[in-house]
Parts: C-alpha cells; structure tokens; sequence
C-alpha cells in the first residue's frame, strides 16, 4: 500500500494562543483554520481540546487527536478501507477514510496534499569529492533561510507495542530498525525515508505522541533553526546532534502541545534490500554526538575579559 | 539564596531561576496572591526542565504546573503529577523565604543538578 507519510498531525490544545505563537515561531506558515504549514504542505493543525468535531483524546496528558497520512493514489485508498474493513469500522468522507489504530489513535488517510518542492539541499566542500558548492557560492550567512520542509515523522508511546506494530504491518509499513524492549522505526512502502513512525512500549497512562519533527535542509539548517528558537526564549530538551538509527541530525525542544517537537535532516533512504538493525536503547546507541546550546563567542587578540578562564600556560 | 523581590512575580503567573547561573532555570516559583511556591525544575519523568519557554510553566487556566516535554500536569500547590508519565509522583518542593523587605530567598541550598 502506497502510504507516503504524515501529511497532518490534529491537536486539540490546552493553550491555543500559546501553540499559535509556537508553531509561528518553530517555522511553519499559519494558513488559517488553526493550520500550520512547511513549504510542501504538510502540516500540524491545532483546536481547542474541547472542538467537538475532534476524535476523542487519548484519555492522558497527550494532546495529540489524529494522525492523517498522505497516500499515491485512490487506489491505495481502496486498498486500505478494503483491508480495515476486515477487522473494524471505517468512515469515508470527501475523499478521507477515517479509523483507529489498534491503541486508539485516531487516524486518517486521504491523497497526499503534499505539494511538489524543488530546493537544493545543503552542499558540502571536501578533498576528494568534486565540490557540491562552486567558487564564490556561500555556505552559510546570519540572515540565510531555515524552513521547515516536510513534515518527517511521528513518535507514539503505545502499551503493546508488538500488537500496534502488527496493524501498520498491515497496511505496508516496514521495520528499518528497532531498539530491544522498546519499538521498531518504521517506513511505510510510498518513502525510502528511515522512517516516518517509530513507537515507544510504555504503562498506558502514558499513551500518547512523544515528538514530531519537520525535514530542514540539511545540518545548518537544523543548527541555525534551534540556535534562533532559543534565541526567542525556547527550550531546548535534547540537541543538536546524530542520531544512528536513520542518522538523521536532530534537535528538540519542549513545546506547548504537549510533546516534544524536533528539527531533523539528512535522514538514510532504505529500500527492501535493507536488513533491519537491533540494538538495546542507550545513550550511545541513540546518538553518535550531542552537543548543547551555548551563547555566541569569539576569542578576541587582546587580553582575556574579566571573568573568562585564563588561557593555558605552556 | 536570594532569588528576587515579591514585586518581580507576577500575580497568578510563574517565573523561572538560575541561581547557580548554570545556563538553565533551575528553580520554578508561581504566585497566587500571597502565597509563593518554590520547585525544583526537574519532571520526576526524565528529570529535564519543564518549561516549553522562558517564566512558561502553567497551563492556560493558570491551576496547573504543566511540563513542556510530554504534558504533565502537577498542582501548583502540592506538586503531586495528576496527569502524565509521572503520575503519582511530585515535584521536588524548595521552601522560599520572604524577608519582611519583599526579598525572597531560597531558603536551603538546591538539591544537585539534573541533566537530561
């Protein structure tokens, strides 16, 4: 089934005027109708928690109401109301099959609404390889764009992981990699990304969405997008730094929808030739590199200012 | 532990402190009319500092402490988790002085640092 990935994620929010600002200011277009879009569409799209046209919440602190994913074609929607209809109730209105997952997340389908985006990715110079960026063309300036992209992926917090695995194992999802005791990252058939889904096994009242994140151009984007939320009084949970699994760069922030909401790039494409990776969840199994957030510096020719360490002595 | 004047806290709002000037808040203090009260800024869950921004630690209706990492939602009074991946569990309490200038102050030193 030819699912591509996430083309909304639905909030019904404690905070609306709080998520607005949030989203405004993580990088998204306020389109109206409480939708928040990167440059191809994809989007998160908030309402009040009490917007009765909502699904039900989860019944925890998760705020998180549906999950909408963008398919190739009608036929993948066929496909998939034909294989849902087997085991549970499936709604079909204006071109969106609407069901649960087997945790009770609400869930969506529709034609994709992504729109197509021509942009360069980040270019690196490097002895040995032709050079990605000629003479004259710059890296990087203060005032250079850092957009959200692509909406990239969705992390649950599920009881039964091995049951909530087994049902998007229906619908063509595929496990890239997974973390012992924990969950698998999955890719659905329609993207050669890592994954859009990774899911996380935790105690029931805990159910809920960990973290979105949006595709940035690549590291410097992800670099200059966090450094300026910061900026703006934001605050950083985890990052900037690699993940292994997907290697994909990240950087998260706390936020007012109740989750954690990332900047990534330069995720690994998999294909079927690909075996799926295992290893136990860990520190130096999730990431290749941390840093954290600091202030702007320079060292400067003249004497150190007051206060800053003295230099070594040889 | 000097922390601040009564006059720097907003009524019915929260505000965030760096007393060791760590290059993070470390001591959350929300304010209803005369009462102040103190918190560690640590969820029990991870441990990470709660704010989704700068002083923002309250929900929308200002009656809950709520972490800007999954959501969990402590009452202001008692620090107790009412809802979240904490349930159960609370907030670590950090007893405040006023001085009778207004200066509030820390009133014991703050339990070691929690990084995430």
């Amino acid at each position: 089934m030819n699912i591509i990935g996430p083309d909304a994620l639905v909030f019904g929010v404690d905070d609306l005027a709080a998520c607005r600002q949030y989203l405004i200011d993580y990088g998204l277009k306020d389109v109206g109708g409480g939708r928040f879009e990167a440059l191809d569409g994809t989007a998160v799209v908030i309402h009040p928690k009490d917007d009765p046209t909502l699904p039900p919440d989860l019944g925890t602190a998760s705020q998180l109401r549906e999950t909408v994913y963008g398919v190739a074609d009608a036929a993948t929607l066929e496909a998939i109301e034909a294989e849902l209809r087997r085991d549970r109730e499936v709604t079909r209105r204006d071109g969106v099959l609407r069901c649960t997952d087997d945790m009770g997340f609400a869930l969506a389908f529709q034609v994709s609404v992504r729109r197509p985006i021509t942009l360069a990715a980040e270019t690196v110079n490097a002895p040995g390889a032709a050079p990605q960026r000629g003479p004259n063309a710059i890296g990087v300036t203060p005032d250079m764009p850092a957009v959200p992209r692509s909406l990239s992926h969705v992390v649950y917090f599920v009881p039964d992981v091995a049951k909530a695995e087994a049902f998007y194992t229906r619908l063509g999802f595929v496990c890239t990699d997974r973390f012992t005791g924990v969950g698998p990252f999955l890719r659905p058939a329609g993207t050669l990304d890592h994954h859009t889904l990774f899911m996380i096994e935790t105690p029931p009242f805990m159910k809920g969405v960990e973290h979105f994140t949006f595709h940035m151009g690549g590291p410097t984007e992800v670099m200059l997008a966090g450094t300026r939320f910061v900026e703006k009084g934001y605050q950083s949970f985890w990052g900037p730094g690699r993940h292994l699994y997907g290697s994909n760069w990240f950087w998260y922030f706390n936020s007012p929808l109740g989750c954690h909401v990332e900047y990534d790039a330069d995720m690994d494409l998999h294909d079927h030739t690909w075996a799926a990776r295992e290893t136990g969840m860990g520190a130096d199994a999730s990431q290749a590199f941390l840093f954290q957030y600091r202030e702007k510096w320079a060292p400067s020719g003249g004497p150190p200012p007051e206060g800053a360490p003295s230099a070594a002595k040889p | 532990m000097r922390l601040c004047h009564l006059d720097d806290l907003p009524d019915g709002d929260s505000r965030g402190f760096d007393p060791r000037a760590s290059g993070r808040d470390t001591v959350i203090i929300v304010r209803q009319g005369p009462a102040l009260y103190g918190w560690l800024n640590a969820c029990p869950h991870h441990g990470t500092p709660m704010a989704w921004r700068k002083h923002a630690y309250l929900n929308a209706a200002r009656d809950r402490i709520v972490c800007g990492a999954h959501g969990a939602q402590f009452e202001i009074n008692t620090g107790r988790c009412t809802l979240g991946p904490c349930l159960g569990q609370a907030l670590t309490q950090l007893p405040l002085t006023i001085d009778d200038r207004g200066e509030v102050h820390l009133a014991a030193m703050l339990p070691e640092e929690t990084h995430p």
